[in-house]
This record gives C-alpha cells, sequence and structure tokens, in this order.
C-alpha cells in the first residue's frame, strides 16, 4: 500500500497522470464529434501537420517551450485544414486525396525543420524528437498548466456550442435549414480536433494522435446509443488508455508512450466491439446461434411431424438416420433440444434399427400450429 | 564507366529518389482516381509492424523475402479494414484510422524492445535516410550498387509491368468497377494486386524515405498530374515527370540547406502540386478565374444585345439606345457602360453611329439566341 501511496506521490508520476487525463477528457469529447461527422481521418492530417509548427515555434522561441510550440502546432494544424478544404473546395480533387496531400506535405516540411533544427541548434533539439512518438515521462507541471488551459477552452467551446454542434453532426442539412452557419461550425469543431491534437502531442506524439481522436469515440459508440453518453464514456475511455499506457511507460523498459496508449485504446475497442452489449460481435453471433437452432429445430420437428401425418400414425416412430438424411445433417442436437422442451421422445420401437423419435403430445399441438396445412408435405417418407 | 556511375553519390540518391517517386506514381494514379489514396497512409504506417516482425524471424532487413513478407502487412491493414467495415458497427474512415496505428504501435514497441542496437530506430521508421543509400551496397556483376536502388528499381520495374500489361483492365476497372465486374475483369482483385504492389514499394522506399515521406509520393505526383491533364496515360507520365524533377530539385535544396534530402524531395512535390493548383492550363485556380472572369464580360455584352433587340424599331428606340440610357435603364455606372460599349464593339455585338448604338446582325443573332433559342436556329 505504502509502494502505492509512494508510487502515485512521485512527482513524476503525478504529472503523467494528469497529463493523461487531460488528454484523454479532451480526445474523447473531441474524438466523438469527428467520429460521428465521418472525418476520423482529419485527425490524422492535423496531427501529422503539427509537427512543422512544433519546429517553428521552437525556433521563434529558440528554446522548448511549451507556450510556443503548441502554438506553433496549432497553427500549422489549422494551416493544414484550410488547405484541405481549399484544394477540395476549388479544384477536382477529392476529400482522400486533399486529407493526403495536406498530411504528407506538412509533415515533411517538418522533417525539413528537424534536421535544419539539428543542423543548428546541436544538442538543445533532443525534446523535439519525443514528440514524434511522445514521451510522458517529459512533462513538466508547467505544461500541465498550458495543457490544462487549452482543454478548458476546447471543452468551454464544446458546452457552449453543444446543441449547435450535435446538430450538425447528425443532420448538418437540417441545421442549414434552421439558418445555423454550418461551415462557421463546421470549421470551428475541425479547430477543436486540433486542439485535442496538440494536448496529446506530448503524450502521443504527431504520428499517432489520430488514434487518439478515434479509438475512445469508437469504443464508447458501441455501448450507448445518445450523444450525452458517448461523449462522457469517450471521455472516461481515453483517460482510462491514456493512464495505463502512460504509467506502463513511466514505470521503466524506456518503452514510448504513444504507442502503448494506443494499443491500450484498442484493446478497448476490441473489447468494446466484441462485448458491449446489443452492438457487441459476441451477443450478435449468440443471438444468431440461437436463432439458427431454433430454426433448425422447428424444421426438424417439422419433418417428424410430416412423417407421422404421412403414416396416419400421430405415434409414428420415425428413425433418426431417416431424419438425418432429410436434412443432410446429423439432427440429434437438434432432437435433444426438442425432447429437452418437451416435443418428442425417444422411442423403444426397434432399438436394433437405430434410435427412433415419436412426437409427444405437446410436440405435437406445436407442430400443427406451426404447420396447419402440415398434411401431405412429406413425400419423401413413400418411398420406403 | 559504369563503376563511376554507382560511386557519383549524388547520383544516387537522386536515382533513388526519382525510383520511389516513379514506383509510386505508378500505383497512386489509380488510388487517387479510386479515391482510395488514404489506404497508402494506411499501408506505409502499418508496413512498419512487418518490418519489423520480419526483421526479428530472419534476422534479415533485405532480401526479397523480407520485402514481400513485409508487404504482407500492408494488405492486411487493408483485409482488417475491410473486415471492420463489414461488421457494420464502424465507418470505414474510423476503420482506416484504427488498424493502422495500432499495427505501427506495436511495430514501434517491438523496435523499442528488441532492436536498440541495429540501425533502424524509431527515427529511421519515420524519416528514412536517402542520403545513406549508398553505404549498403551489394555486389551486382562486379559493380557496387546500392541496395535501395536495386529493390526500387525491381520495384518501378514490377509497378510498370503491372500496369503496362493491365493498362486496359486497370483502367476500365478505375472508372467504371461495375461495368468490369459485368465484363468478368474481377475488379476487387486486381485492387489487391495494387495494394500488394504499392505495399511492397513501401517496404522498398522505407530504407530511403521512412514511413510518412512515402505517402507524399504515392499522393502528390498523382494528385498534381490530375489537375494538368484528364488523359490516364498523360496523368502517369506528368506524375513520373513531377517525381523525377522533385528528386533532383529536392536533392540539390536539401544540400544547399543542409536538411533531410527525402524531406525536401517530398517539399518539392508540393511545391509542383501548388503550381499545378494555381496554374493549371484548364483545372487552375487562375484560368478557372479567368474564364469566370471572360464568361462575366461576355455576359454584360449579351445583356447590352437583348437591351438593344427589345426595343429596335420602336418608337422608344431613339431614347434607349443611347449610351447614356444604359446608366439609367441597365443601372450600369457611367464608367461599366463605357467598358461595356467597348467591348461589345470589339465583339462585332453593335456598332456606334454619334450617340446611337445599333446592334449588327450578330449582336441580333446573340439576343435571339437568349430570348427566342427555338427561333434562333432557323435565323
Amino acid at each position: 500500500m505504502s509502494a502505492l501511496l509512494d508510487f502515485l506521490g512521485d512527482y513524476t508520476i503525478q504529472n503523467v497522470l494528469l497529463g493523461a487525463i487531460l488528454l484523454g477528457v479532451v480526445s474523447g469529447v473531441l474524438g466523438s464529434f469527428a467520429v460521428l461527422r465521418q472525418q476520423s481521418l482529419l485527425g490524422d492530417t492535423l496531427s501529422h501537420a503539427a509537427l512543422p509548427g512544433i519546429c517553428l515555434g521552437f525556433l521563434i522561441a529558440g528554446a522548448r517551450e511549451l507556450p510556443a510550440i503548441l502554438g506553433g502546432a496549432l497553427v500549422t494544424a489549422m494551416l493544414a485544414a484550410l488547405a484541405m478544404l481549399v484544394l477540395t473546395r476549388s479544384s477536382r480533387l477529392k476529400t482522400d486525396a486533399g486529407l493526403g496531400i495536406a498530411l504528407s506535405i506538412f509533415f515533411a516540411f517538418g522533417v525539413v525543420l528537424l534536421t535544419y533544427i539539428q543542423g543548428t541548434a546541436g544538442a538543445s533539439q533532443g525534446g523535439l524528437d519525443s514528440f514524434l512518438f511522445g514521451q510522458a515521462a517529459a512533462i513538466l507541471r508547467s505544461d500541465l498548466y498550458v495543457m490544462a488551459a487549452i482543454a478548458a477552452l476546447a471543452l468551454a467551446l464544446v458546452l457552449a456550442l453543444w446543441k449547435e454542434f450535435k446538430l450538425v453532426a447528425f443532420d448538418p442539412g437540417f441545421a442549414a435549414t434552421l439558418g445555423l452557419p454550418v461551415l462557421v461550425l463546421e470549421t470551428v469543431l475541425t479547430v477543436t480536433i486540433a486542439f485535442a491534437v496538440v494536448i496529446g502531442l506530448q503524450m502521443v506524439g504527431v504520428v499517432l494522435m489520430a488514434s487518439m481522436v478515434i479509438a475512445p469515440a469508437v469504443a464508447a459508440r458501441q455501448w450507448v446509443r445518445r450523444l450525452e453518453t458517448m461523449v462522457v464514456l469517450a471521455a472516461l475511455f481515453g483517460v482510462v488508455s491514456g493512464v495505463v499506457g502512460a504509467l506502463i511507460s513511466a514505470a521503466g523498459r524506456n518503452l514510448a508512450t504513444g504507442p502503448l496508449i494506443i494499443l491500450a485504446a484498442t484493446v478497448l475497442v476490441i473489447v468494446s466491439m466484441l462485448l458491449a452489449p446489443e452492438r457487441g460481435i459476441l451477443w450478435d453471433a449468440l443471438r444468431r446461434r440461437r436463432q439458427e437452432r431454433r430454426l433448425e429445430a422447428d424444421r426438424v420437428l417439422a419433418t417428424v411431424y410430416d412423417l407421422a401425418s404421412h403414416h396416419r400414425d400421430r405415434r409414428y416412430a420415425a428413425e433418426e438416420s431417416m431424419i438425418d438424411a432429410y436434412h443432410g445433417m446429423a439432427t440429434r442436437p437438434a432432437l435433444s433440444r426438442l425432447s429437452k422442451r418437451g416435443l418428442v421422445q425417444p422411442s423403444r420401437h426397434m432399438p436394433e434399427e437405430g434410435r427412433h423419435w415419436v412426437l409427444t403430445d405437446a410436440g405435437l399441438d406445436e407442430a400443427r400450429r406451426r404447420h396447419p396445412d402440415g398434411q401431405g408435405l412429406g413425400q419423401g417418407a413413400s418411398s420406403d | 564507366m559504369l563503376a563511376a556511375l554507382f560511386d557519383n553519390i549524388p547520383l544516387m540518391i537522386m536515382a533513388t529518389g526519382a525510383l520511389v517517386g516513379t514506383a509510386a506514381t505508378l500505383v497512386g494514379v489509380f488510388l487517387v482516381l479510386r479515391r482510395n489514396s488514404m489506404l497508402s497512409d494506411a499501408i506505409s504506417h502499418s508496413i512498419v509492424f512487418g518490418i519489423v516482425v520480419v526483421w526479428l524471424l530472419t534476422a534479415e532487413q533485405s532480401g526479397p523475402v523480407q520485402i514481400i513478407g513485409a508487404a504482407l502487412t500492408g494488405l492486411l491493414t487493408v483485409v482488417l479494414t475491410e473486415l471492420l467495415v463489414s461488421t457494420r458497427k464502424v465507418k470505414d474512415d474510423a476503420a482506416i484510422g484504427l488498424v493502422f496505428p495500432a499495427l505501427f504501435s506495436a511495430g514501434v514497441l517491438l523496435l523499442n524492445l528488441y532492436a536498440r542496437d541495429v540501425h533502424i530506430d524509431t527515427h529511421t521508421v519515420l524519416l528514412g535516410e536517402i542520403g545513406f543509400v549508398w553505404l549498403d551496397t551489394i555486389a551486382i556483376g562486379g559493380y557496387a550498387v546500392p541496395q535501395a536502388l536495386v529493390w526500387m528499381g525491381a520495384a518501378t520495374l514490377a509497378n510498370g509491368l503491372f500496369v503496362l500489361l493491365l493498362f486496359k483492365e486497370l483502367k476500365l476497372a478505375t472508372f467504371d468497377p461495375a461495368l468490369a465486374r459485368a465484363l468478368g475483369f474481377a475488379p476487387g482483385v486486381l485492387f489487391y494486386v495494387l495494394l500488394m504492389l504499392t505495399s511492397t514499394t513501401a517496404v522498398a522506399a522505407f530504407d530511403a524515405v521512412g514511413a510518412i515521406l512515402f505517402i507524399a509520393f504515392v499522393i502528390v505526383p498523382p494528385s498534381a498530374a490530375y489537375l494538368l491533364t484528364d488523359r490516364l496515360p498523360r496523368m502517369l507520365a506528368i506524375g513520373i515527370g513531377i517525381s523525377i524533377a522533385s528528386s533532383v530539385l529536392g536533392y540539390y535544396a536539401a544540400v544547399a540547406l543542409d536538411v533531410s534530402i527525402g524531406g525536401m524531395m517530398a517539399v518539392m512535390t508540393g511545391l509542383f502540386l501548388t503550381l499545378a493548383f494555381l496554374f493549371g492550363p484548364r483545372y487552375g485556380l487562375v484560368a478557372q478565374q479567368w474564364r469566370r472572369l471572360r464568361q462575366r464580360y461576355v455576359n454584360e455584352s449579351r445583356t447590352l444585345a437583348v437591351h438593344l433587340f427589345n426595343h429596335e424599331n420602336r418608337p422608344e428606340a431613339g431614347e434607349e439606345s443611347a449610351v447614356t440610357a444604359l446608366r439609367d435603364h441597365l443601372m450600369w455606372s457611367e464608367r461599366k457602360a463605357a467598358a461595356v460599349v467597348a467591348r461589345s464593339l470589339r465583339l462585332g455585338f453593335v456598332v456606334q453611329q454619334g450617340d446611337m448604338l445599333f446592334l449588327t446582325s450578330r449582336g441580333r443573332q446573340v439576343a435571339l439566341e437568349l430570348l427566342e433559342p427555338w427561333r434562333a436556329k432557323d435565323a
């Protein structure tokens, strides 16, 4: 217990935890809108485009000063979004090409600046590489204040424009007919994604920040169907993956923080997609299996009933292998389930010829209810 | 003589860059046209995982088996993405954004864990080091040829053959997949082959330009070419031309500024794209604005023609056809009226006699086309 308290009392660990919480909340909340608006890859472009801004901020401030670096990142991320919009609006290029062009050219420019800084500033640029993949342990208390300020701004924006954002996310056409400035609102939403990207730079890094915007929101979407709950849950998932990844990274082995956080978020997505009630793949599969079995049992019952009615003997003992032949598969499991439901029972008729099954009274009723015109359906039975 | 060629380091670097660009453009053209260009983003990130795994398994970094093995991860990304989309729980954009970061993260962590001493560190993963391609050579026919050049040459050859041999099929599958399917050309299979080639090219280019700069070579030159032409063969040729020019210019710019060569080559592709975007003959921004402006001018002259036509041979014609009347009746300022009259005279729509304007037969035709298009045909 005291070891845990020591661990939590550690200055670095505290910073990392606070940073992870800030990151998780903001990227979860803002990512929800991006995912719902099908703009997930915009986050990818914006985060890669933050690299030249980081370098420019560094060059202007002359040192690794977070406000300048994050400010620069914000500016170039927004410029990239703007470039993407201009390219797709006033030329024949489509969105995918616009995103890819803005991403790769801004990143390339960032790489050029990074090597320029390496060439001129020498060893003092050591901190910049950590922005590629994130290095949680490098976060200072003063960095947290900057991050918290940006986070507060972004969240305040979302709260203030909640109704409008919601409408734009779900039905931009309707929003436009109501007279809302849809273009402005969409631009503001895009800018807020840039905020989320900037907050994540130190923890996750430019390369993987896109996933931090997408994954918690996608995971949350599986569990709930209301935007309010989705946003809260996404924030929670963001915090969990941020904290888990950051703690593993800070605990040693010198693993990059970003990939760890993203893998934690990915695990959350997989678990959510598999297990979430209603939408979960496992529940889906279970439901489908149950339905298939039900259908199969119904069809087997119908066969037994057809055989019985063909022989004009409601106690007719149908041979299991004959039922198998009818269905082209082993029907024993289906028959056992039917017998468990009390609709058929094994018969003692000619045990040396293999197992036989007869309808019970309940089975007869059930089959009649389902196949009121069952008479004459069992043509195949006439061959024996 | 050949030996001197292979010892020429700047030439080797530029040639490698040009081959990366050419091979990437050959597949990129079709990705851009199919609106799947962000798949190259996904592929180039996730091959990092493949490269690391293959390296851990075989302890070799380059070689045909390694390249193809790593390239399979790129294909895996696409398959996983499509699988995710097919559950209908995730939209396709989010699916892409979920799969490749996960694979990329796994690759980076494996590097962190196992690859402290080798030269594929996380930095190279992102940026590549085209400046050092001449360090890794293999002997071919007695000459020390840079490995990157060999693999890129092979990739370019493969992509070139693919495009050349299946040009007709690719064209059909790209522009009309439904018809291609109906004719039995299996556009899906063709697309997977295209993605496998993209992936292989990404792996081969990895040492030279890293995972992310590769995207620039796939998307940007084809996009720039797309802004310049409507014909597929020309688009391929222009794209390749831009790639080669970017490699050469990028090299010299990078050396002059002492910055990343690969980065500068990618920036150069961006420069060409900007030029095409602004000054493309048909789709460029300037050409578009120019057309719009011209259209406006012509429309003003047509308005004048209609105005004169309406009042032609009527009692008020004397008043309406005066140059001064344009200000009051068409709400044109004096300057604008003068400019429109001057242009209309030049277009041959009107003639001026003193202060009065008269329609020429050409001008009457123009007005008639607007007012009574059904009759203008016979006139």
